[in-house]
């Protein structure tokens, strides 16, 4: 029996499902333009305000000290049907949120790394964390005009990315190009959890 | 009368000026909802058209109230009232609290998605 997605609840309103896919990569890589190509708004900006205690702060005797950092996310929405809904999550760019990265992270159906051959290096710190994760990820390598074009096999060796990681090129502004992204990362997330219930 | 105060208030109120009440004042400088965890992609909808004059919310509980007349993530009423997240988490609790919002959590807490739901994922995003 298919328990779909909906949920009759108690008033009788069926309530759809939400989603989420990540899109990670440095600063500048393109993912809000990505979020915004495929989005049925333009991209949203959340921001979660986050205490940390203060460190280094000069001697306030036993004071508590703390400061508050924003954390910005841009979002988009894409409603799937009148019972699924999926939202994509462009990540913070600074490496040192990493739980906000966490929370955003928790029950993804995956992540879309956008790479800039200009600074590749800059992707590093999302591979080695969804690997880390177990959170099923592609490369998307956005074709910035005046960036020097690389075969996608000296992207993978560059990234040293595992064989079965996708890897591919994109136009982060384009619709078609970021859709494809897309499905490609499902149809991948599809295969990752095909050969976990096998084992 | 009326039309002269409203030209007042937009006479001292810009973007420029920020926000003019820290994002906290607006829960009573509570940092944590009564009740509920919401996650940013749990969905919330009104339960009803409008709120009970004697509930004892503020403006900013009304204005949630409103946008989710349609079913509004976590998230997107965060970027609608340009408040923090951690905010609007503690305002969404004083609503379910009283009943006058439904919320749907998403698959996280309900394991891995089903098979049918990435079929349906591929099968919408080819649909754009």
């Amino acid at each position: 029996m298919d328990y779909g997605h909906s949920e009759r609840q108690a008033g009788g309103v069926v309530l759809p499902t939400a989603i989420k896919i990540l899109i990670a990569g440095g600063f500048g890589a393109g993912k809000t333009t990505l979020v915004g190509a495929v989005s049925e708004t333009r991209p949203l900006r959340t921001e979660e305000v986050l205490t940390e205690s203060g460190v280094g702060i000069d001697d306030l005797e036993g004071v508590e000290a703390k400061r508050t950092t924003t954390v910005a996310m841009d979002f988009g929405r894409i409603t799937i049907s009148d019972d699924l809904v999926l939202y994509l999550f462009g990540t913070p760019g600074q490496d040192r949120f990493w739980f906000v990265w966490d929370e955003l992270a928790l029950g993804a159906i995956g992540a879309v790394v956008l790479a800039d051959t200009r600074r590749l290096a800059d992707c590093f710190p999302a591979i080695d964390y969804f690997e880390g994760r177990g959170t099923p990820f592609l490369v998307a390598v956005n074709c910035f005009e005046g960036a020097r074009r690389y075969r996608l096999d000296e992207v993978r060796a560059a990234l040293n990315l595992d064989p079965e990681v996708p890897v591919l090129l994109c136009d982060a502004r384009q619709r078609e190009s970021a859709k494809e992204v897309l499905i490609m990362l499902v149809e991948h997330a599809i295969k990752i959890r095909n050969a976990r219930h096998a084992d | 009368m009326a039309a002269q105060g409203e030209s007042a208030d937009h006479q001292w109120m810009d973007d420029h000026a920020g926000p003019v009440v820290r994002p906290y004042a607006v829960t009573g400088g509570r940092g944590r909802p009564v009740t509920g965890t919401f996650d940013l992609i749990s969905l919330v909808t009104a339960t009803r058209d409008d709120v009970p004059p004697k509930a004892g919310l503020g403006p900013e509980h009304l204005t949630i109230v409103g946008l989710c007349q349609r079913v509004q993530s976590v998230a997107e009423i965060a970027a609608h009232l340009d408040l923090p997240v951690g905010a609007v988490r503690v305002l969404l609790g004083d609503l379910v609290a009283r009943d006058l919002v439904q919320i749907r959590e998403p698959h996280i807490t309900l394991g891995p998605p089903e098979h049918s739901i990435f079929e349906a994922v591929i099968n919408g995003l080819r649909a754009l």
